[in-house]
């Protein structure tokens, strides 16, 4: 069996596609995740399938559904962007031969197949259906949503994992070789780390709109209390530490402008979703959160890092492909949830959308004002990357269970959690979803 | 130091145009459009028809800079922290180029200002394009 990547037609990528043709006859009614931890310890219960098995499971067990009515999967088969087995380690074969196997060695440990879940699930006798959403569950979201409506699947997983390995987080592979080939070469000879280009972005930023980097500080504190308030977040589970504004203002650099507090920490952690259609949902344990829209950002910038002006004008237009999508308009949204990771771009997805009627240039402003899960106006109340580590799902977690009031200490009090918005990862390049309380707003 | 560089099909008139001390950037002659980094096609018209290899002036502007503190290439790793710019060329200013700004002074990059071409040996002997301070921001 072969797994496909989802067609670029399921992705809604371009401004003037109207409503959603499935608005608000999808739901999400399942949640679960996996144990996080800092680095994989070599052994067989924590390997990456483990902990997606665990995942997959507790989503099921939420939404109260039996295991052979699911008929679809979605995920990510790559789990990486920068922790690679080492050239010439022996694999671990202890670990492999613990699980059902596929063709790939390091199935289930360094990267994860739709077989590989599916050959260790013997309890999902009715999948028909499986695709994949590369990049990161906000791709698996969007594209899950539109096969449901589409008919090509009716109870449906959705999973996204991600692994970690010893060792430091981009410094192996190619970045340790004496020589490179000629086309990474044109990036990489200069040595910029993956966060140089967002950094460039909002140096500009800065200098464009008379910003500096110290007004950051209050949304990193904001994410992390609210990160330290999710209890399946790395940062709450391990190291219940709270990032002060003296904390970060003091932190040391990795590239200036950008310190190591606009950096999300790699991890091991694995999280699913059960999604279903908006007339099964009415029948099952969980309050269904119901799916009204989500757009694509196709952007890319001319060269190699995106401008400030291409980043603005693609971050606008994913704001307005979303609200359109979802039939709705800004001040319909009660909180936002948009991605974080890393933090100094989470301005630009907001500016875009225009949260709470924030221009381009005024959201460092914003973020001085109340932004708390007790205010008016919540900013990121998941806490995002920044709150619970390198996930890029917390964000659509904290959606579904605020809209049905499970967010624990991480409640929204200061609103009516009607209509959450979530999605990313990049301004120039990303996936978004509105979720609603009512099928019908 | 510079990782070294093989070249690769798609990119090898830039590395040998650079081992001549020459900056040659691939232009659709269909589009009147330079791309950077080079592709099999024209990301424009898609074509790979009229695809060619077009010398640069060597002048350009910093868009703007970060200082890298905590770079992921060993080799690099030894000369932290250092400047890494943005260059537009002066052609197109929407085609960018990197440089570590030599003889530039750690974080007191003056954004805007004028660059001029230069050539660098990285660690197999492979010429690379870096860019030095010309003028005032």
């Amino acid at each position: 069996m072969s797994t496909e990547n989802a067609p670029q037609s399921m992705y809604r990528s371009r401004e003037g596609l109207g409503v959603w043709e499935h608005r608000g006859k999808v739901a999400a009614v399942g949640i679960g995740h996996g144990p996080t931890s800092r680095r994989w310890d070599g052994e067989a219960d924590t390997s990456l399938g483990a902990i997606s098995l665990i995942a997959l499971r507790r989503a099921i067990e939420d939404a109260g559904v039996n295991p052979e009515d699911i008929d679809g999967l979605v995920m990510d088969e790559r789990t990486t962007t920068g922790a690679f087995w080492p050239r010439g380690q022996e694999l671990p074969w202890d670990v492999i031969n613990a699980y059902n196997t596929t063709d790939a060695p390091l199935d289930g440990i360094t990267q994860l197949s739709a077989e590989w879940i599916l050959k260790n699930m013997p309890e999902l006798t009715g999948n028909k259906f499986t695709i994949y959403g590369p990049g990161c569950m906000s791709n698996a979201i969007v594209v899950a949503a539109q096969a449901i409506g589409d008919g090509l699947a009716h109870t449906c997983l959705v999973l996204k994992a991600w692994h970690n390995l010893p060792g430091r987080y981009y410094q192996s592979g190619p970045n340790a070789d004496d020589a490179i080939p000629g086309t990474p070469a044109l990036r990489s000879l200069w040595g910029a780390p993956a966060c140089y280009g967002t950094a460039i972005q909002f140096a500009e930023y800065c200098r464009k709109y008379g910003k500096n980097h110290d007004m950051m500080a209050p949304f990193i504190s904001n994410s992390r209390r609210n990160g330290l308030k999710f209890p399946e977040g790395y940062w709450a589970q391990h190291r219940p530490e709270e990032i002060t504004p003296e904390d970060y203002k003091a932190a040391r650099w990795i590239a200036k402008p950008a310190n190591l507090f606009d950096n999300d920490i790699p991890i091991m952690c694995s999280a699913a979703y059960l999604f279903t259609t908006a007339e099964r949902a009415r029948h099952l344990k969980q309050k269904p959160v119901y799916i009204l829209g989500h757009a694509s950002s196709r952007g890319q910038g001319r060269s190699f890092v995106p401008t400030l002006d291409e980043v603005e004008a693609e971050c606008a237009s994913s704001g307005r492909k979303l609200l359109e999508a979802a039939g709705i308009t800004v001040d319909d949204v009660s909180f936002e949830n948009l991605y974080d990771g890393f933090p100094q771009f989470h301005q630009f997805h907001m500016e875009g959308i225009r949260y709470r009627g924030v221009q381009p240039g005024e959201a460092l402003d914003f973020y001085q004002t109340d932004i708390s899960i007790s205010g008016p106006n919540p900013v990121s109340p998941s806490g995002g990357n920044i709150g619970s580590g390198r996930s890029r799902f917390w964000m659509h977690t904290d959606c579904i269970q605020q809209i049905q009031r499970r967010a624990g200490e991480r409640q929204v009090t200061g609103v009516e959690p009607v209509i959450g918005v979530s999605g990313g990862p990049m301004p120039t390049g990303g996936n978004f979803t509105c979720w609603s309380a009512t099928p019908d707003y | 130091m510079k990782q070294g560089v093989i070249p690769d099909d798609l990119t090898r008139p830039f590395w040998e145009a650079a081992n001549e001390e020459r900056l040659v950037i691939q232009n659709c002659r269909d589009c009147d459009r330079l791309q950077h980094p080079p592709a099999p096609v024209c990301g424009k018209c898609g074509s790979d028809a009229a695809l060619e290899w077009k010398q640069m002036s060597g002048r350009g502007r910093i868009y703007h800079y970060g200082v890298v503190h905590d770079c992921p290439i060993r080799l690099l790793q030894d000369d932290q922290p250092f400047n890494c710019a943005v260059i537009n060329l002066d052609e197109d200013p929407g085609i960018q180029m990197y440089s570590h700004l030599p003889g530039t002074p750690v974080d007191e990059v003056p954004v805007g200002a004028a660059v001029e071409l230069v050539f660098e040996t990285a660690a197999n002997g492979q010429k690379v394009p870096e860019w030095r301070v010309v003028g005032d921001s």
